[in-house]
């Protein structure tokens, strides 16, 4: 390697949905060195992965160069290229990995294949300063518990059909209150279900051992939303009580049986002051630490993709460019995680 | 719990373990060793759905452990219920939970107990009735023998995808908790479970397979997918 007792720096690129993310990260305090993210927001509708990837496409060339501007002698100063592989949108991972490849490439650097998910949960551990905690990781494609056990992080439990991101989505455009779905950083639907009084007692909730389901609370709602006997603020708040209760239920679970004392919040979703509030009442009872992470790096970002990057890069992860295939439905607990072994 | 109900039950009662859900405490009851179980009440959740979710899943255990023991499945005696506190008395069972006895290595001990408890599962289901937690932790092995405990999410249904729910989330805590061993003791449960569960096992095998195929970023879902599109 270059430079063998010096700082390492590597460059990270996100792409798996919604957001073209790029991150630059040392050693050291002085971490972080670039942060720079383009947002793909849809006017309608969900993520559609093509219009996001050519979102991509437009943005992705300037901020590859902010990110690099940042540092004083640019790319050459780097020793890694980072890049998530997956999970993800097939179109939206493409553009990552292509410019990733061709990086590496034409610069001569390793290339780092990176799991998005398993950032999520590092950036999560380095900034909460948690070491070996409880992960919940609620994101609009992912809704799991996990906790790393003997090289990999295990799953635990998670979500028998749709993510609780997705699932809040989907209610709250069916509803009209979306898109956006979020305001001033609240999700539309815990806006609405904070004007909510009345529970509505006959909806489904559904956990099965670690597992929860949310599809069919989704189906019930609509269909009680469309018949117009309920005020939609009631149907807000008892859907989120549900939704939420299920998945702090499940996250206890997972403290019983662990026995881990700390649980860490990550993903898009934990940014809701509600669930918040819901997951620090149970850790309180439990007297166990429940720490979240704050939004900014809580969403998808370039940031997490280089500090994941980093650590497995330190481990000797590289990948040949020829070999950097996306993969869309690349499981947390598949990859080998060498740097919290011993 | 209701007031009588106290006298009957010693005054040196002491907690024996904190679940996610319940308290276990161990007492004596009628002059018999028992554990009182007790859903305790989250503040986390809506009082309505707390007060919902807690009598729901005390009046269900109780009614399974009376089913089971018809059954003929080892569960511990139930002695008492009162969905309104959501409190159950039942026996007490001496011994150890089987994930100890995996995490001890005693494989070959463990496999026979597995045995036992797929051949459980497999009675249950024939019964009709899913038991929605099959984990090791929730296998009591007393005097040689496995007991189910843990009734809560337990339900009395007609749909194969409901007992192969149970399948599935066995699997799951072996990947889980027990990985090194997985494959053995996966094994070792089946074989007890296939001989009793008869003409279903192929039915609960393969809905157990879709459950899988539809959790979030699978792999061989999209193999599946294109194989079934070039069928």
């Amino acid at each position: 390697m270059r430079k063998v007792n010096e700082v390492m720096i590597v460059l990270g690129i996100e792409s798996t949905a919604h957001t073209f993310g790029v991150g630059v990260v040392q050693d050291g305090n002085q971490w972080l060195i670039a942060d720079e993210r383009s947002k793909y927001v849809p006017k309608e509708g969900g993520i559609h992965p093509k219009k996001a990837s050519q979102h991509f496409m437009i943005y992705a060339p300037q901020v590859i160069a902010e990110a690099i501007r940042k540092l004083k002698k640019g790319i050459i100063e780097v020793d890694a290229i980072a890049v998530a592989l997956g999970p993800g949108l097939g179109p939206c991972l493409r553009v990552g990995a292509t410019l990733a490849r061709g990086l590496a490439a034409y610069f001569n650097k390793p290339l780092v294949p990176v799991n998005h998910a398993v950032a999520h949960v590092e950036i999560g551990r380095y900034i909460t300063g948690l070491k070996r905690p409880l992960v919940v990781y609620l994101s609009g494609g992912n809704t799991l518990i996990a906790a790393y056990a003997n090289g990999k992080y295990r799953v635990f439990g998670e979500t028998l059909d749709i993510a609780l991101g997705n699932f809040m989505d989907v209610f709250s455009r069916e509803a009209g209150l979306g898109p956006p779905y979020v305001i001033n950083g609240e999700h539309v639907l815990d806006i609405c279900a904070n004007k909510g009084k009345k529970f509505i007692s006959n909806l489904p909730y559904v956990v099965k051992g670690q597992d929860i389901s949310l599809s069919g609370l989704l189906t019930s709602s609509l269909r009680m939303l469309k018949s117009g006997e309920v005020q939609l603020e009631d149907l807000c708040y008892s859907v989120r009580e549900i939704a939420y209760s299920s998945v702090i239920e499940v996250a206890e679970r997972g403290l019983a049986l662990t026995k881990l004392r700390e649980v860490m919040l990550v993903g898009g979703v934990g940014a809701s002051t509600a669930l918040k509030s819901k997951f620090e009442l149970m850790a309180k009872d439990r007297g166990v630490k429940f720490v979240a992470v704050p939004p900014k790096y809580a969403v998808d970002n370039g940031v997490m993709i280089a500090l994941t990057g980093l650590q497995a890069f330190k481990h000797g992860v590289v990948i040949r460019p020829e070999e950097a295939y996306v993969r869309q439905r690349w499981r947390l607990d598949e990859v080998h995680v060498p740097w919290l072994e011993g | 719990m209701a007031r009588g109900v106290r006298e009957f039950i010693n005054k040196g009662i002491e907690v024996m373990a904190l679940g996610a859900e319940a308290a276990l405490l161990k007492t004596t009851f009628l002059g018999m060793e028992a554990v009182v179980k007790v859903r305790l009440p989250k503040k986390y959740r809506d009082p309505e759905l707390d007060s919902l979710i807690r009598e729901r899943r005390t009046v269900i255990e109780a009614k399974i452990i009376k089913a089971l023991t018809d059954l003929g499945v080892n569960v511990p005696i139930l002695l008492y219920t009162d969905p309104k506190t959501s409190t159950i008395i039942m026996e007490y069972l001496k011994g150890e939970v089987l994930r100890d006895v995996i995490m001890d290595e005693r494989i070959a001990e463990a496999c026979n107990y597995l045995k036992q408890v797929g051949s459980f599962i497999a009675l249950m289901h024939r019964a009709g009735i899913a038991h929605g937690d099959v984990t090791t932790t929730n296998v009591i092995i007393s005097e040689g023998r496995a007991y189910l405990i843990d009734f809560g999410l337990s339900k009395f249904t007609s749909r194969i995808e409901d007992l192969a729910t149970d399948i599935h989330l066995f699997i799951r805590s072996l990947e889980s908790t027990h990985y090194k061993h997985k494959d053995q003791l996966l094994e070792c449960f089946t074989s007890g479970y296939r001989l009793r569960i008869k003409g279903l096992f192929n039915k609960v095998v393969k809905a157990a397979k879709e459950i899988r195929l539809r959790g979030r970023y699978v792999k061989e879902r999209r193999h599946e997918a294109i194989h079934r599109h070039n069928k």
